[in-house]
């Protein structure tokens, strides 16, 4: 240990310098060190940067949906041709199919171009009648066999225009882009303009869009999202009925009960990777086990509810473990200590300590389970199977639907401009769902949270 | 104060003063972890910072090379000079000072790479040597110093992780010096050793003295006597008593002192 | 009777239960709970476990089950030779079920009587029209012999209906009656209902077994049928992916996929990587508590956000704009891009979807490195970034390739953001503005739509998920197995 003795610090390579100025190596050294903060602060900014491109475009494309143009018709419900017999039998009306229709609407809308003043080339009833939305005389039908008594009389509609209309008005469509089409010509948009002078036509907010039913390929302007929310919330029931018994009870079994044995680790291991497979292989599983096999019916809400309750077990288990692990062991020894059995210890004590932790994950796993796609497909929840409302609460779990995202899947598919401003909005939708959960688990978290 | 200040004189007629710290005060957030502190530490010699825990010892060095800057909350105030240059000027830069003042942890942290790697790591960043010989003979150099070197010479390439605690807490003292430092900082380098261990340590900060500046904290009184020339005695972030060890030992002059030296408080 | 009343009819049983042996305890105690073994709810839970948990069990086992052996008993009753040219006995049985489904509405909805549900014959109705008057649309004439094995069908159906509803409903009487009879003071019910509750517990956390098995078995199972009809070496070999729903023509080899899926995956951690990496370090590292407070959460939301999203956002805003760019006609001048679905437009927008993944898993790994680790290196001089990128991140390393791994799997196995920002055409190429697909969006394309499940376009699905199942596992295991050893490093 006397190696050290010749050597006398400072000889070799350094050199004594003052503290009060950098050298050359050092300015090197800090301009390298603020190139490498600099990346941390890129890197960064460009995360948010996508995060606020993805708003933006969310946001831009997606308010659109929420407003509808609608144009207001005088329509004379005549008596000849929607009840020939004059007697007012309801099943009578009912014969009348949505062609029996047209010739109100033709009259209605010739009357209108007419009274609006507007001089235009086209004159047939059938190409005028292109402002409107191909479903109007759907509609028609429909009010008149809620009102029969209304016949005779001439009422006020108000009409959704058809797609093209309304996109005109939201910027979407220009004379430019209608010279290839053949439903609506420029001369169209001219009668569009005088009739928005006069306020004929006008855009408004649209409740269909959030509250309607899906429609078919030709009528953008009439589809909404209220069928899938109902298929997504039935979904969501299935999957907090459970996944939260089933993901407590596991998370239960393994912190407190499980001993260390092949048993458990084969549970844990399963429980990491499932949190791990991809969601559609989740889906080929619901598609094989539960249609395949059990013929559980096609595109049903039950089924896309067990597929995501599966999906979101492993979520679930892990947060439901977490908040069972907060649980200082000091109050299951007390519990113990009185004489209260391991069962009691646990279900009196632990699990009401731990709930607003669980109940936290829960949402967040049914948030996660919400926007979940693709296992969706592989049932059969897409296609325009979200048409009509269930009739019951049974025919809400087993009747073909769609859910949220699977719907603006669909309309992301279909080829009219038009439905993508319904996608976007259908994001919108999804979105706020979302973040309503979030704030809920955030709250809970907050308010709840216990610390040791 | 003065007379302490007095007796200090006599001792260090020879020896210079590297580090003088004038009113030095340390906050943490709110707390008032150190205040009024004085100290004056020669070179070439051992000074030895003793105390119960807690009292503030670790903190006021720390001070000394400026690692209480990594911690955000911690402010430090006062007047600390290293050969009479004001290491807290805006215009020093953190990483020359603590090239120029080493330091060796409590806990043996050599980094996660080979016994070469963690004691060239110094030489590289501060681009101390030129070649692969020249860096070769740093890494023999500090590692005999480090009186580490005739049992690690045949493994350079082993992990430093896989040495036994004290030769790990070598390697580190091998490390620091590999920088060329002027004072070597020691935060209770022995805590986390055995004995024998413990024993070769201090043996080697009597060696380092030679060259070195060199400034431990530890709260085993025994350590602070076989090593040190000087002691300073902390209690509740004050410094209480300063001067030559075996005056501090023998016959304190605050009675604090006298108190924890014979066991009552501590 | 149906399921629903059955159900009541147990669970009424249950709570009957439950109020008996919980009043017979108090009696057998002489009205004092205190000489009772065990609160007295707990004889009643005993009782309702009893008469409620077994029967409900075997009406569930009878009802997925008991379909499955009359579907099998009612084939076995169709001669080979009456299976239509061209058809299966399996399509014959759909059919089967169908019409006996039709016959069970029509005569709920009163459109048939009982009788004449069970006498009707192709003779002398027309089935189809009557059944599609309940809303039973068939595709073709009923022939004799699906009604009459239909008409057999409806009869077992409707036999072991009724021996299901005998046997659970005894079942459950006589599980009361048991308990009954073991109700004295005693007994110690309140060990044998935390048993039974014991055993629930380990039900419910075998589901995530089961769930594993099903993944298993059903990929399994259908992976084999399809290597049965189709020669595996051309589904691992073959370099073409052209599948035709005819029955000549297809060509169905995984190669062109793999590389689609490999690729996007790559520009994904192109992406992801970098940008997550050094995020993490900034916010483990430099940033100031507000800072990380602030930018942590709004990161984060980008993983929070559904794939559907950014399905859209890449088929809709990404991909047009990448076109104005790399198009023809586009600001470069290179015409690159011929639609805004490619490689580059699904790698780019997974990546954003997976920075927040490798930001806060690698953040977390960051954190675990001890700070003695820095302070040494601090300790003697080393500049923050220095002392990140020679000792930090060395040390971190096997952490965070830990966590690519995982992100890695995450992009092989993503599917909306492929399916919508992909493309759908199987390529080999190099050129990443090319539209390209993935194992994924392959897998929804072909079990998606009207094909037989017998084909082998269909059944490739499985081999297809089969692939991806195998490789997503390889890698999470690796993944977990390499984050665990990083972990206990450092415990």
């Amino acid at each position: 240990m006397t190696d050290i003795s010749s050597n006398t610090p400072g000889q070799g390579a350094r050199v004594a310098s003052s503290l009060l100025t950098e050298d050359k190596r050092t300015k090197k050294r800090n301009a390298a060190e603020k190139r490498f903060k600099a990346y941390g602060i890129a890197a960064i900014a460009v995360g948010l940067f996508f995060l606020a491109a993805l708003l933006f475009a969310i946001i831009s494309n997606g308010t659109r949906a929420f407003t509808q143009t609608f144009v207001t018709l005088d329509i004379e419900l005549l008596e000849e041709k929607l009840d020939k017999n004059g007697n007012r039998d309801i099943e009578e009306i009912k014969k009348v199919s949505t062609f029996g229709y047209s010739p109100l609407l033709d009259a209605a809308v010739t009357k209108m171009v007419t009274d609006s003043g507007v001089e235009t080339p086209i004159t047939k009833a059938k190409d005028l009648k292109q402002l409107l939305s191909s479903g109007a005389a759907g509609d028609l039908r429909a009010f008149v066999v809620a009102n029969p008594d209304r016949i005779g009389d001439t009422v006020e509609f108000r009409i959704a225009a058809s797609s093209r209309v309304d996109g005109y008005l939201k910027g979407r469509v220009t004379r430019e882009s209608l010279a290839r089409d053949k439903n609506l010509s420029p001369e169209h948009l001219d009668i569009v303009d005088a009739l928005k002078e006069q306020g004929v036509v006008k855009k408004s907010f649209n409740w269909d869009f959030i509250l309607g039913a899906d429609a078919s390929d030709s009528r953008p302007e009439q589809a909404g999202m209220g069928v899938a929310m109902l298929g997504s919330f039935f979904m969501m029931l299935v999957v907090l009925a459970l996944s939260l018994p089933i993901g407590v009870a596991t998370s239960i079994y393994l912190e407190e009960f499980a001993p260390q044995n092949w048993f458990t680790d084969l549970i844990e291991v399963n429980i990491s990777n499932l949190a791990a497979v991809p969601s559609i292989v989740f889906g080929i599983l619901g598609l094989a086990v539960f249609i395949q096999f059990a013929h559980l019916p096609q595109s049903a809400p039950l089924v896309g509810g067990l597929v995501l309750t599966l999906m979101t077990l492993p979520t679930i288990i892990i947060s439901t473990r977490a908040s069972l692990k907060s649980v200082p062991p000091s109050i299951r020894d007390a519990a113990l200590g009185v004489g209260a059995s391991k069962m009691q210890a646990v279900f009196h004590h632990v699990l009401p300590l731990a709930m607003p932790g669980i109940l936290t994950g829960t949402i967040i796993g049914l948030a996660q389970a919400l926007g979940e796609t693709a296992p969706l497909l592989l049932i059969g929840m897409v296609g325009f199977i979200a048409s009509n409302y269930p009739e019951g609460v049974m025919d809400g779990f087993v009747s073909p639907n769609s859910a949220m995202p699977a719907q603006i899947y669909e309309w992301a598919k279909r080829a009219d401009p038009a439905f993508y401003e319904r996608a976007w909005g259908g994001i919108i939708i999804l979105l706020v769902f979302l973040i309503t959960m979030n704030i809920i688990a955030i709250f809970l978290r907050r308010r709840f949270e216990r610390r040791w | 104060m003065d007379d302490l200040r007095s007796v200090e004189r006599i001792v260090s007629d020879d020896e210079k003063t590297k580090i003088s710290a004038k009113n030095v005060q340390v906050y943490y957030g709110d707390t008032h972890a150190i205040r009024d502190v004085d100290v004056e530490i020669a070179d070439k010699t051992v000074t030895a910072f003793i105390g119960p825990s807690g009292c503030g010892k670790s903190t006021f060095l720390r001070c000394l090379n400026r690692m209480n800057d990594t911690i955000d909350i911690c402010r430090v105030e006062g007047d600390i000079r290293i050969d009479g240059e004001d290491i807290y000027d805006k215009r020093v830069d953190p990483v020359q000072l603590r090239a120029k003042v080493g330091m060796v942890f409590q806990k043996p942290n050599p980094f996660p790479k080979s016994i070469y790697d963690n004691v060239a790591y110094g030489p590289r960043i501060h681009g101390l040597a030129h070649s692969k010989a020249e860096l070769d003979e740093i890494v023999e150099k500090s590692l005999r110093r480090g009186a580490i070197w005739n049992e690690v010479k045949d493994r350079l390439d082993a992990p430093g992780t896989g040495l036994s605690g004290g030769q790990q807490q070598r390697l580190c003292i091998a490390r620091a010096v590999a920088t060329e430092p002027e004072v070597l900082l020691m935060d209770e380098p022995c805590s986390a050793l055995d004995p024998i261990a413990t024993a070769q340590v201090e043996e080697l900060i009597d060696e380092l003295r030679q060259s070195y500046s060199v400034v431990i904290v530890t709260h085993s009184m025994q350590q602070a006597a076989r090593v040190s020339q000087r002691t300073a005695f902390f209690h509740l972030g004050n410094l209480v008593e300063f001067g030559e060890t075996g005056q501090i030992f023998t016959n304190p002059t605050d009675e604090r002192t006298e108190s924890y030296i014979s066991g009552r408080i501590g | 009777m149906p399921v629903f009343w059955i159900v009541c009819a147990v669970l009424a049983i249950g709570v009957i239960g439950y109020g008996l042996c919980r009043s017979k305890a108090m009696k057998s105690a002489g009205g004092n709970a205190r000489n009772l073994h065990s609160l007295p709810s707990y004889y009643g839970a005993n009782a309702f476990l009893f008469s409620v948990v077994a029967p409900l069990a075997l009406l569930f086992a009878w009802l997925i089950f008991v379909p499955i052996l009359i579907d099998r008993s009612i084939g076995a009753t169709i001669p080979e030779d009456r299976i239509a040219e061209g058809s299966s006995l399996g399509l014959m049985m759909a059919d089967v079920s169908r019409v006996s489904n039709g016959l069970n509405l029509a005569v709920s909805e009163g459109a048939m009587t009982e009788e004449e549900s069970r006498s009707i014959r192709t003779e002398f109705t027309d089935v189809r029209e009557r059944l599609a008057s309940v809303g039973v649309a068939l595709g073709s004439n009923v022939d004799a012999t699906i009604l009459q094995a239909a008409q057999k069908h409806r009869a077992a159906s409707d036999r072991s209906r009724l021996f299901m509803s005998i046997a659970v409903i005894a079942l459950s009487l006589a599980g009361l009656a048991l308990a009954m009879s073991r109700t004295k003071a005693d007994f110690r019910a309140r060990n044998t209902v935390e048993a039974a509750v014991k055993v629930m517990l380990i039900a419910a956390a075998s589901v995530a077994i089961l769930t594993t098995l099903g993944i298993v078995l059903s990929l399994l199972f259908n992976t084999i049928e399809f290597f049965r009809i189709w020669p595996a070496t051309d589904f691992f070999f073959n370099t073409t992916w052209s599948p035709s729903f005819g029955d000549t023509g297809s060509e169905l080899g995984l190669a062109p996929l793999l590389w689609g899926t490999f690729y996007i995956s790559i520009v994904a951690l192109a992406v992801a990587v970098p940008v997550g990496l050094f995020a993490a370090i900034y916010l483990a590292e430099y940033a100031s508590p507000k800072v990380r407070a602030f930018a942590k959460p709004l990161l984060e939301i980008l993983a929070g956000i559904p794939t559907i999203v950014y399905g859209l956002f890449a088929l809709l805003t990404v991909g047009p704009l990448l076109v104005s760019f790399f198009g023809d006609g586009g600001t470069f001048g290179v015409e690159w891009m011929r639609g805004g679905t490619a490689v580059m437009t699904a790698g780019l927008v997974m990546g954003v979807m997976l920075i927040p993944f490798v930001s806060s898993l690698s953040d977390d790994i960051i954190n675990a490195v001890p700070q003695a680790m820095r302070d040494g290196s601090l300790g003697i001089g080393a500049t923050k970034s220095e002392t990140i990128r020679q000792v930090v991140l060395p040390a971190a390393l096997p952490g965070i390739v830990g966590a690519i791994l995982l992100a890695a799997s995450r992009a092989i196995g993503e599917t909306m953001i492929v399916v919508m920002g992909a493309g759908a055409a199987a390529k080999l190429s190099l050129n990443p503005f090319e539209a390209m697909t993935t194992v994924t969006a392959k897998i929804v394309s072909q079990l998606t739509g009207d094909s037989d499940f017998a084909s082998p376009q269909a059944l490739v699905a499985f081999a297809l998920g089969m692939s991806l199942f195998v490789i997503t596992l390889a890698l999470n295991v690796l993944a977990l197995y390499i984050v665990r050893r990083y972990r206990e490093q450092y415990d």
